[in-house]
């Protein structure tokens, strides 16, 4: 095998990586605070529930919770489901992304002046407005360097995907180099993570710069 | 309509714990009054500025703005009116903070206009018609792009004042608006109040600045442990006989 054709089935292992990690993002910070909002709920019930179970999903291995979620369906409903490999990813990395962006919320949340919701609240904005008019955007400025922080972690976590034989950059890679017996294949992965990490990178870095017009 | 009661406060109480912090407060606010409410740190002025602005509920006592009641007892309970109703009584008053709190993320222009916009629905081309007639008011006109970090204390409290005008309240709450300012900043936060006390806008002011507050008020209300002490004209109050005021006020010019 020369080089070119490595390079092509990494690549086509990368679009897997991308998709990984886009859907993940797409589902993973709307749940975020969702799951946030249920964290600082006054109802003692809905926050423990959901302290519960960011618990679980900060403190057991995402790989460990992969398995689970791909065999879920066969203990639930008594058989497998054709086709749910790349779901059971998503949904994985969706539900333990999602832990960790609520803590990320919630802190940017809680870090809020009060006075903001006072100001608010005098100007006669309702909780609804105020929430996504005053607080959120601020909220998302101060963020920005912990979600970038995460971001890169999940491009990286992408490889776990290969527990479930999802044949994602890593997976073809270490197929590839079982094939050569060579780590070289594994090298190259590495120069992709790399890049795709400089990609994500500069691009948050664009939007912290877009953020930057205000104190 | 000379003498109209804008704001009528009854036997308000409230308590943080086991702390009262107000004990019965009575005030009666005309239209076209300004009043300056001085006193000690932790005598419970910023308190019934927040209990009459809504901010923080009151444990008991009335309040009513115009024809509107915020509160009042029931059965020896206190009950506040319907959320709508509050939102009405809302849009009677303004209040300016001491730390300003304007929105950081939004321009000027957008601090003074998002409320009208967006609450009661004022159309986009009026609220900025508005807007920059306020502005240029308050000698701000070149700073309606500007962001709340670009201006100075002064800048930032007048647009807070502006933000709080263009809602068209009818009475004006102030906050220590000036206890965040070094002396020169104060001043031409103080010319702008000056200005609105001439217009005849109604306001109430919890200030430190005693001979502002000489100056601009018909009345000044001297509070302490969570009364009212002394109620008068500035000159009735600079020539009473109130032990504490005369040493609160001592203190102040020494």
């Amino acid at each position: 095998m020369n080089l070119a054709v490595m390079l092509k089935q990494l690549s086509e292992g990368l679009i897997v990586s991308v998709e990984i990690f886009l859907l993940t993002l797409l589902f993973s910070l709307p749940l975020g605070l969702l799951v946030s909002f249920g964290r600082m709920s006054k109802n003692t019930i809905i926050r423990g529930l959901v302290k519960f179970y960011i618990s679980i999903m900060r403190g057991t291995p995402l790989m460990l919770q992969l398995i689970v979620v791909y065999f879920a369906p066969y203990y639930v409903f008594g058989k497998n489901i054709n086709g749910f490999r790349f779901p059971a990813v998503i949904i994985a990395f969706s539900i333990n992304y999602a832990a960790y962006f609520a803590e990320i919320y919630r802190g940017g949340i809680e870090s809020m002046p009060v006075g903001q919701y006072e100001a608010a609240e005098v100007l006669g904005f309702n909780r609804l407005q105020t929430f996504f008019r005053i607080i959120f955007p601020q909220v998302i400025k101060r963020i920005l360097p912990s979600v970038t922080n995460e971001t890169i972690t999940l491009v990286k976590d992408t490889s776990l995907a290969f527990v479930l034989a999802e044949v994602e950059m890593f997976t073809m890679a270490k197929q590839i180099a079982a094939k050569q017996s060579s780590i070289m294949p594994l090298m190259v992965a590495g120069v992709f993570y790399f890049v795709f990490n400089a990609v994500v990178a500069m691009i948050m870095e664009g939007f912290e710069k877009k953020l930057s017009y205000y104190r | 309509m000379d003498n109209e009661i804008l704001l009528e406060i009854k036997n308000m109480r409230k308590s943080f714990n086991d702390l009262e912090v107000l004990k019965d407060i009575n005030l009666t606010v005309k239209r076209g009054e300004v009043i300056s409410i001085i006193g000690p740190s932790g005598s419970g002025k910023s308190t019934l500025l927040r209990c009459a602005t809504l901010l923080e509920r009151m444990d008991s006592g009335c309040l009513k703005y115009l024809d509107s009641v915020a509160a009042s007892m029931v059965d020896g309970s206190i009950r506040y009116s319907s959320k709508k109703e509050l939102k009405k009584i809302r849009n009677y008053f303004g209040l300016v903070f001491q730390n300003f709190n304007l929105f950081p993320h939004y321009s000027v222009m957008r601090n003074i206009t998002e409320a009208p916009i967006h609450t009661e629905g004022v159309p986009e081309n009026e609220a900025k018609e508005n807007a920059r007639r306020l502005l240029k008011e308050l000698g701000l006109s070149d700073k309606e792009n500007a962001y709340p970090c670009e201006l100075s204390g002064g800048q930032q409290q007048r647009v807070s004042i502006a933000r709080a005008l263009a809602k068209k309240p009818e009475v004006l709450f102030f906050d220590e608006p000036t206890s965040a300012l070094d002396p020169e900043l104060t001043s031409e936060v103080l010319k702008v109040i000056r200005r609105l006390a001439e217009e005849k806008m109604t306001m109430i002011i919890v200030t430190h600045e005693m001979q502002f507050a000489r100056e601009v008020s018909d009345r000044i209300i001297f509070m302490e442990n969570g009364l009212i002490q002394v109620e008068g004209t500035p000159d009735e109050l600079f020539a009473s006989d109130h032990a504490r005021l005369k040493e609160f006020m001592g203190r102040l010019n020494a």
